[in-house]
């Protein structure tokens, strides 16, 4: 048995204790900065009405930024998948000169200003682009502005599984007479897969809100390089915060469902690893 | 005999073999990673500098001097220096308690943390336009009393901590679970109270999360941009961020303006990103170093302690 505490914690120790002084203020803080603004926004959104709501989220230029937006986000995923694993493969396994500044150049999204990547993507492909590769208000412009901003999120969870992972294992299929190609397929992935997911998961939501890095590139056009929080800033400009409220919604509601998913897959995949 | 012999030249030809194409298909790879990496990373943000410096750094210098610029750079000073104390302080309280106590609604604060970050900053912003703006009932009610919280400082700083709240909760939460409780209720034990036990046992343990969530927060509040250009209502020269300043030039077709104000942010983003590769590498090294230190100076050669301290709870 260990010596029961000669006294009771207080406040906000540490400790786990029964002072709820400590709980109660992050109840407080939590409340008021994220719970309450999020539960009136749920609450505009019917504040017409269902038929209202239903009108806001189905009018063709809704539905049009929302389809690009979970289009988009689709495709960053799959991209990331792939270029995010081979990034993280080469930091671990590789070794040439000038490897640490691209190590640390891989947070560089997570530090610049998303207006600022913005700019800085349009000053190379847009209009005064030194390779003569105009893509600003065309569609692609969206892919690599979410491909640029989403890049740590893969790397960085993939990148540890990677490092920790045991090269015994490699070594010995690869002994056993398996390719190279076997060797990554049936020992390197399934290792990598919960990891990808992680990062693919983190990127998609990102992609799913994403602002600052699109607006300036995509050009806005409705129904073709409009994406749903574009679309959402225009709502709330031309005074009507209930149907910006209602698109809101689907897009948080989609982002949260398909982050459960991608949870509940991961854990399946993770487990099934784990027992074999 | 020459059986054996030739297998072995065989296998080891194909080992060679195996050498080159592995040789080959690394080389490849690096290859792809490092083009995918320059034209994603390296040259769009190289661009920025070289475009803002077209004309010389006279042009660059008088975009700095403009009042516009400056009353926007003390905005986002500003705001930053509101949100970091406010983030860290409440974040670390949040992390202990999510970390250390059992209450109710404990699961729901905790998966509350995690929303600013499945939450688009346009909608962030909304939601707090919809709280306190004019036609709610709140924002009726501050304005009454001289309160104005959209279109003013107050909302933007809102605005950050509400996308900054997870980052410090987030690096914390680890760190707390990872040292347990051992040392505080050795702490307890020996009559510490718990502010005591907490600024002399937990605050020394977690205090490199705590840095390394500033370092995010002091991010992204300089960058915020969606959230507060809602909140903002992009008064001239009374509520334009930095960020909100790039966009506001740009659309001028002020380019000059727009590139100098986003190489301050550039630089000041490439600082941050410094930071965390100080913390990085220094992390791997105290890592090594807290490997060699005995585990649990404080409760000695106690044997699983950790079992103990479950069945008291």
């Amino acid at each position: 048995m260990s010596a029961r505490p000669l006294r009771r914690p207080g406040a906000i120790g540490s400790y786990d204790g029964r002072g709820l002084l400590g709980p109660g203020l992050a109840a407080l803080y939590l409340g008021l900065i994220v719970m309450i603004p999020i539960a009136v926004l749920f609450w505009q959104s019917l504040g017409q009405g269902l038929d209202s709501f239903i009108a806001a989220v189905t009018s063709p230029q809704a539905l049009g930024a929302l389809k690009l937006t979970f289009a988009a986000s689709f495709i960053v995923l799959i991209i990331n998948a792939v270029m995010g694993t081979l990034v993280a493969w080469v930091l671990v396994r590789d070794e040439f000169p000038g490897k640490r500044i691209i190590e640390a150049l891989i947070d560089l999204p997570f530090a610049l200003p998303t207006i600022v990547t913005g700019l800085t993507l349009l000053a190379l492909y847009g209009p005064r682009s030194p390779f003569g590769i105009n893509i600003a208000y065309q569609q692609v412009s969206i892919l690599i502005a979410l491909l640029f901003v989403t890049l740590p999120f893969m790397v960085r969870s993939v990148q540890p599984v990677l490092l920790e992972l045991d090269r015994d294992m490699e070594e010995a299929a690869a002994s056993l007479g398996a390719s190279p190609f076997t060797v990554i397929r049936r020992v390197v992935l399934p290792n990598l897969a919960p990891a990808i997911l992680t990062g693919g998961a983190l990127g998609f939501a990102r992609c799913m809100g994403e602002f600052g890095s699109v607006v300036l590139i995509s050009g806005n056009i409705p129904l073709k390089t409009e994406v749903s929080s574009v679309y959402i800033k225009g709502l709330i400009e031309g005074d009507q915060p209930d149907a910006a409220a209602a698109v809101s919604i689907v897009l948080l509601v989609v982002s949260l469902v398909l982050l459960t998913v991608f949870d509940i897959v991961r854990r399946r995949i993770s487990r099934h690893s784990e027992a074999t | 005999m020459t059986a054996a012999s030739s297998a072995a030249a065989s296998g080891a030809q194909a080992v060679a073999t195996n050498g080159r194409q592995a040789r080959v298909a690394r080389l490849t790879v690096r290859g792809i990673v490092l083009v995918y990496l320059g034209l994603l990373l390296v040259l769009p943000v190289a661009m920025v500098f070289v475009r803002a410096f077209e004309g010389g750094i006279g042009p660059v210098l008088q975009a700095i001097s403009r009042p516009a610029f400056q009353s926007a750079f003390m905005l986002t000073v500003t705001i930053t220096a509101i949100t970091v104390p406010v983030c860290t302080f409440f974040g670390v309280i949040t992390a202990l308690a999510i970390a250390r106590r059992r209450f109710p609604g404990r699961s729901i604060l905790n998966s509350l943390v995690d929303l600013p970050f499945a939450l688009s900053p346009v909608v962030i912003g909304l939601s707090l336009f919809l709280v306190y703006g004019s036609n709610s009932p709140i924002g009726e009610f501050l304005a009454n009393n001289g309160i104005t919280v959209i279109f003013a400082l107050p909302g933007m700083v809102l605005a950050t901590i509400f996308v900054c709240l997870p980052f410090v909760i987030r690096e914390v939460v680890p760190v707390l679970r990872e040292i347990g409780t051992d040392q505080e209720e050795a702490a307890y034990t020996l009559g510490a109270g718990s502010i005591r036990t907490f600024m002399r046992v937990t605050l020394p343990a977690i205090r490199w999360g705590i840095l390394y969530g500033v370092i995010l927060t002091v991010a992204r509040s300089l960058g915020e941009f969606g959230a507060v250009a809602i909140v903002s209502g992009k008064i001239s020269g009374k509520t334009i961020t930095l960020t909100t300043h790039v966009q506001e030039r740009y659309e001028a077709f002020d380019i000059v303006g727009a590139y100098t104000a986003s190489i301050v942010l550039a630089t000041m983003a490439l600082l941050v990103l410094f930071g965390m590769q100080l913390y990085q590498s220094g992390r791997l090294s105290r890592k090594g170093s807290s490997e060699e230190e005995p585990q649990g100076l404080l409760l000695g050669p106690v044997p699983a302690a950790g079992t103990n301290s479950q069945g008291g709870a």
